[in-house]
């Protein structure tokens, strides 16, 4: 406006330093207003910016880099491989009955020492239990197995952490007998749980036998005895590849290289039990390497043909149980080992070129493929936190590789489409984010609480539409100047009314009210309207003297003894109606009768309520809308001979419809996003399931009660954020939508 | 008739009604839901009569209950034949059921019971019924007994109400006492023990351990020791005092049990009270619930440290919040051209308003508190670490949070309060010479503060009563101090700390006992809503008589 130069300021001669100054926090001012306004857009930005920045590696891909190569330390062929929890060091388990810890980093010796293999004997078969438990067996050519338990002990001198490995024999030095007639233990396989132990070998005369050792009661503390029970039997399955036992100790699986599978219940060893026997290949096609995923419900066959299969035990519709194969991951080049991870449900595939790939089952993802060898990898193991893999080459060569691979099970179908879980009979969506075991499948479907959000909110806006429009409609054309004055700010207070107050009345007092009045409550949907109608007809009936006492425009006001009258007349006629339509229990009428759920705090209850929340919101919006259409519309429509009604519907509403669209934009934003009311009045259990009479789990509910307690940049935290990022672009873009609408009206009106 | 009616109806007249109604429904549930908030929660405190009834059991054995009748239904018969209870074959359609609230806990296991009106046989409200209302266990209903003093009995029936009013006093004078030294002085002892503590740790990490300093730590440690060990022993012999009488009760079934003193808060007769011993009462409660701890995990007693926390955040909240919400609005409107970027600035602000308040929660969780708190900690507290001091849900962060989703309804408000002074007034002030800054500092915003304070009221309105966000970065159920109290630097922002909005949803859905928790929830919903409705008039009274003002401006 004023222009204030430089030269003009050094006109005022001696009160030119004081008019500079002046100018200058003029200037300041400017920039600073300038820097506030601007803040507005960053505070935006920085929200959705910092959601992106936490929910990011989430879909970083997962990366392996080579440490280091060394020879591997054995004199005979390696039997097996094993990384401690810190990835510093590994055991190197050897035909000859050595075992040799080394440092991980360069291959350098740390401790060798040798089994109490009997001389004359040898090691002709070797199993791990669950890796966590470190329990390895070996079966030995006399039919006898030695069961070993490798443990790491961490010890802190002088503030350094140096790991000391050892050995103990947890049955004893003493060998066990698994084969009857000391036949040599062509394959054997061993499982632990809680000081449980189970042995099962095999024999090439097809003689399978299950050894069962359970600690007994000892009067020493230190040495515990074990009972052993036995158990044994011929299959008929010739060539077996693998035995896998659970780690709760009642399956056995036993896989012959053709492909067939016999599945055996042996929970208790006097009636060992066969269960299933079926064929897990293709026709034709040989089995390479199978394994137990963490928690030892699914099996993971590999074939020659390149594929790998997931099976589990599903419930059939008798009721019984039988094996399904999941899901199928296909590999490039001929597999020649498979490891799965400690806990999670990944697991790790090595080829006859060099090539490892890592695969995530519950995702159904190949995390990363990477050329480790020149030659098949022939072994592999994996570190306890995942973070690290050994891979043993043909030619004798131990990689030791580092992996980072923090969030393998999320993949865009772990997200949002129908999972097979483990233990399910089918996939299905679903949200379970935590339990008590540690190798516990996590399910984050966010399908489950995207829908239950939108249920809330259609529910919601069911509700609200029609009351926030039509009230607007009301207030804004034909409520008196008068009445309007009173009606606006109560309103304003019913925005302003905390929404845990709404959400404690609608779960403690609307909930059970609506339960035990069910009828009324549909009654008051029919009967409010028709008394509605009667009392505006019966008035309009009556003397005009009579009718003057309510000047127009306060009909509204009129009405709001009615509206109470119907309310307690469809209260006090429930218990009759229900009495006389549904045998005097409407929601167990409803469950047994028709089949329909009925949860307490259920859609109804949270419809009504977060209507309630979102009427003010619509009806704002709308009813400033209309009260800016310019009046001589009405007018010119009015002089024309159309009836208020019919100037209001053709002219009015007509030209404010984008404002109302916006209004009930701006009501489902907010109807998407509210937390406490959906907390309060559901009971947050994630279903699918459109029922207006059960519950439902929202993405802020979800939020607001895991939040707390998830740790610190997991994948459920950041699961979590992307949740709430979801909520974020969702109502993003309905307000900027309904903002934009809005803009475009007021320059639209500015015109008219 | 017909024909009245049908030109009635094309008229487009009951579509006008239904309108109306609309309006009247919407009325209707505001109105019907605050006095629904009002008339429980203010009745909680009023001593209801406790009857004393003869009841018919369901296996026909005579029963006599003690109890406040809290709620009064009708059920339809097949409803409790479905749950499981007994109803004589003759009996149809409805009943009528009452809910008793029998008290005494400790001894009869539930404090809740539903019976039938139909199986009362007698009733009656005898006068010297006392409830006792306790530290543990809530209420006790019985007929005094005797009294106890150490263990020998002073007296007995009437006589012993009387002693019993007087070893309350006693008892109640020793509690402040008690309180006054764990909270203050002993409370005091603990924090500098603490602050030592980490005294002496920081000096290790800044490797200035010196004997000389480590010494000087270890001496001060050493009197406020001896200082505290002295505390103790007044502690004790208090405690020792406080246990000195017990009062025997008779319930039902001539039962007797034994309360200590020490676990009564307080004795009334509801029965034998008149209309104003009863009015007293009710404001001696009424003054209880806003001023008193509460006890009972948050189901009894008061509910101060709730409302301090509020009131502290929201404070913290209106002081970050102002001027951020200010300068934005006065960019808008004073300084932006109209534009693509004053276009783009309004869909911010419209869109801050809109973003779900739990998004808000998530990003002051990660944002302020694990990021801005850990890097403060590492910075500037690292001898406490790994316990966080910044790093972990406080009131900063909740006042934080809270101000940026109340950013909007300051810019709002304000723009409208400068959007509605003339023109003429700035280019008065112009034309006088005044620089742009001056006309705003000295004119325009002075004019405008009004519109500021609607603003900020609204904002601190609607901060009250956020709950969703608070739970993530700083809310707790029961916060062991308040962020303000006698220990340097007196103001406590990285403590948590309690809200009246999050104790509603606490206590009336966490608590194990729903029921008993009820009404205190109810009173305390009626508080906030108070507050928030009073907040809410304020705004619209000033934004009201701003319009007037600028109106005769205009003219």
């Amino acid at each position: 406006m004023l222009d204030m130069s430089e030269p003009a300021a050094l006109a005022y001669g001696k009160h030119g330093a004081h008019l500079r100054l002046r100018l200058l926090k003029d200037r300041l001012a400017r920039y600073m207003v300038a820097a506030g306004g601007i803040s507005v857009i960053l505070s935006i930005l920085l929200i959705f910016i910092y959601l992106v920045y936490v929910v990011a590696p989430l879909g970083e891909t997962p990366e392996m880099n080579e440490s280091a190569v060394y020879a591997v330390p054995a004199d005979a062929p390696v039997l097996h491989l094993a990384i401690e929890e810190q990835a510093e060091m590994g055991a190197v388990f050897a035909r000859d009955g050595t075992v040799r810890f080394i440092s991980t980093r360069d291959g350098a010796l740390v401790r060798q020492l040798w089994l109490p293999v009997p001389k004359g004997v040898q090691v002709v078969s070797f199993s791990a239990a669950r890796p966590a438990s470190g329990v390895v067996a070996l079966g030995l050519s006399n039919g006898q197995a030695l069961v070993v338990r490798q443990h790491y002990k961490v010890t802190y001198p002088d503030d350094r952490r140096v790991i000391t490995p050892q050995l103990d024999y947890p049955l004893g030095t003493a060998l066990v007998d698994v084969a009857s007639e000391h036949s040599a233990l062509a394959r054997i396989a061993v499982q632990e749980e809680e000081g449980v132990f189970t042995l099962v070998g095999w024999s090439k005369n097809g003689m399978l036998s299950v050894v069962r050792a359970t600690p007994e009661e000892s009067l020493l503390e230190d040495e515990s005895t074990f009972a052993f029970e036995r158990s044994s039997g011929n299959t008929d399955l010739q060539d077996i590849r693998a035995l896998l036992v659970d780690p709760v100790q009642s399956d056995l699986y036993v896989i012959s290289r053709a492909g067939k599978l016999a599945w055996f219940n042996v929970t208790d060893l006097s009636q060992p039990r066969l269960v299933e026997q079926l064929s897990i290949t293709a026709p034709g096609v040989k089995v390479r390497a199978a394994t137990l995923l963490a928690g030892g419900a699914s099996i993971m066959v590999a074939g020659d043909d390149g594929v790998i299969n997931q099976w589990f035990s599903v419930r059939n519709e008798e009721g019984g149980r039988h094996l399904e194969k999941i899901r199928s991951f296909d590999t490039s080049g001929e597999l020649r080992s498979l490891v799965a991870e400690y806990s999670r449900k990944g697991f790790y595939a090595g080829n006859r070129q060099g090539d490892i790939t890592a695969y995530h089952a519950t995702a159904h993802t190949q995390l990363l493929q990477q050329k480790v060898a020149d030659s098949a990898i022939v072994q592999m193991a994996i570190a306890p936190r995942a973070n690290a893999l050994w891979a043993l080459d043909d030619d004798g060569q131990l990689h030791f590789w580092y992996i980072r691979n923090e969030y393998p099970e999320l993949s865009w179908s772990s997200l949002w489409s129908k999972v097979w879980y483990e233990g399910y009979d089918h996939p299905e969506y679903i949200w379970q984010s935590s339990a008590s075991s540690n190798d516990f499948e996590p399910k984050f479907s966010l399908t489950p609480l995207t829908f239950g959000t939108l249920k809330a909110a259609f529910y919601a806006m069911l509700f609200a539409i029609p009351l926030s429009i039509m009230g607007a409609v009301f207030t804004a054309y034909f409520m008196a100047p008068k009445m309007r004055q009173l009606v606006k700010p109560t309103i304003e207070i019913m925005e302003a009314l905390p929404t845990v107050i709404l959400g404690f009345l609608a779960g403690l007092w609307l909930a059970p009210l609506v339960e035990t009045h069910l009828p009324g409550v549909f009654a008051l949907l029919l009967l409010m309207p028709l008394l509605v109608l009667l009392v505006a007809f019966l008035w309009s009936c009556l003397p005009v003297a009579l009718r003057r006492f309510v000047p127009d425009g306060w009909e509204a006001a009129l009405l709001v003894p009615v509206v109470v009258g119907a309310g307690a007349l469809s209260l006090g006629l429930s218990p009759l109606l229900e009495q006389w339509l549904f045998g005097g229990d409407m929601p167990g009428w409803l469950q047994h009768e028709m089949g329909i759920g009925f949860d307490q705090r259920n859609s109804l209850v949270v419809g009504m309520a977060m209507g309630f929340a979102v009427i003010p919101t619509i009806f704002s919006i709308a009813e400033d809308a209309i009260f800016s259409v310019p009046k001589y519309l009405t007018y010119g429509s009015l002089a024309l001979g159309a009836t208020p009604w019919q100037s209001l519907v053709r002219v009015v509403l007509l030209t404010a419809s984008p404002g109302i669209f916006s209004g009930i934009m701006m009501g489902v934003g907010r109807a998407v996003g509210e937390t406490m009311i959906v907390l309060m009045a559901t009971g947050n259990t994630p279903v699918m399931d459109m029922n207006i009479f059960e519950g439902m789990r929202t993405l802020s509910a979800n939020i607001a009660v895991e939040m707390p307690e998830s740790e610190v940049g997991s994948t459920h935290y950041r699961v979590l954020f992307l949740a709430a990022l979801v909520l974020f672009v969702f109502t993003f873009v309905f307000n900027t939508g309904a903002e934009i609408v809005r803009q475009r009206l007021r320059e639209k009106y500015s015109s008219l | 008739m017909t024909i009245t009616f049908r030109y009635w109806a094309n008229s487009g007249a009951p579509w006008i009604w239904l309108t109306a109604a609309a309006v009247a429904a919407s009325l209707t549930m505001v109105l019907g839901l605050l006095l629904l908030i009002a008339i429980n929660g203010l009745g909680h405190f009023w001593p209801s009569p406790v009857w004393e009834l003869q009841y018919r059991a369901p296996d026909g054995e005579l029963q006599q209950l003690l109890g406040q009748i809290r709620e009064k239904e009708q059920v339809s018969v097949e409803h409790l034949r479905d749950a499981g209870e007994t109803i004589a074959e003759n009996v149809e359609g409805t009943v009528e059921r009452y809910l008793l609230k029998t008290a005494n806990r400790d001894t009869s296991g539930l404090d809740f019971r539903w019976i039938l009106a139909d199986d009362i046989e007698a009733r009656s409200l005898p006068q010297p019924l006392v409830v006792l209302e306790r530290l543990e266990w809530g209420d006790f209903y019985g007929f005094i007994q005797s009294l106890q003093r150490n263990g020998k009995q002073v007296a007995q029936g009437e006589a012993a109400w009387q002693e019993l009013q007087q070893g309350l006093e006693y008892v109640e004078k020793l509690r402040a006492r008690i309180r006054r030294l764990e909270k203050g002085e002993i409370g005091s002892i603990n924090y500098r023990i603490e602050r030592l503590r980490l005294q002496k740790r920081k000096l290790e990490l800044e490797g200035e351990d010196t004997p000389e300093a480590l010494a000087k730590i270890g001496q001060q440690r050493k009197t406020l020791q001896a200082k505290f060990s002295g505390l103790h022993q007044n502690l004790d012999e208090l405690y020792r005092k406080l246990r000195r009488d017990t009062v025997t009760m008779t319930v039902m079934g001539g039962r007797k049990v034994d309360i200590p003193l020490a676990g009564i808060v307080r004795a009334y007769q509801p029965n034998a009270m008149q209309l104003t011993d009863k009015l007293a009462f009710y404001l001696a409660k009424l003054w209880e619930f806003v001023s008193a701890d509460p006890r009972e995990a948050n189901t009894e007693g008061g509910i101060f440290p709730a409302i301090f926390g509020t009131v502290m955040m929201v404070l913290l909240m209106s002081v970050l919040v102002t001027p951020f919400g200010v300068v934005a609005a006065v960019y808008l409107r004073e300084y932006a051209k109209q534009g693509p970027l004053t276009r783009l600035i309004r869909i911010a602000v419209n869109n801050l308003a809109g973003v779900p308040s739990i998004v808000y929660g998530v990003f002051g969780l990660g944002f302020f508190v694990y990021f801005l708190g850990g890097s403060i900690d590492r910075l500037f507290f690292p001898e406490a670490l790994p316990a966080p001091t910044f790093g972990t849900p406080g009131l900063l962060w909740a006042s934080l949070t809270l101000a940026l989703l109340t950013v909007p309804v300051v810019i709002v408000a304000t723009e409208e309060g400068l959007s509605r002074i003339p023109a003429s007034i700035r280019e008065g002030s112009l034309a006088l010479g005044a620089t742009r800054a001056e006309t705003l500092w000295r004119t325009v915003l002075p004019m405008a503060s009004p519109a500021m304070m609607t603003g900020v009221i609204l904002a601190v309105a609607r901060a009250a009563g956020e709950v969703a966000p608070l739970m993530l970065v700083g809310v707790v159920k029961l916060a062991p101090a308040l962020p303000v109290d006698g220990n340097a630097p007196f103001i406590h922002l990285d403590r948590k700390f309690m809200h009246l909005g999050f104790h509603i949803y606490d206590v009336g859905f966490q608590s194990p006992n729903v029921e008993a928790a009820r009404p205190l929830v109810f009173a305390t919903a009626l508080l906030l809503v108070v507050v928030i409705v009073l907040l809410n008039l304020a705004a619209i009274a000033i934004r009201n008589r701003l319009r007037e003002r600028y109106r005769s401006l205009e003219q």
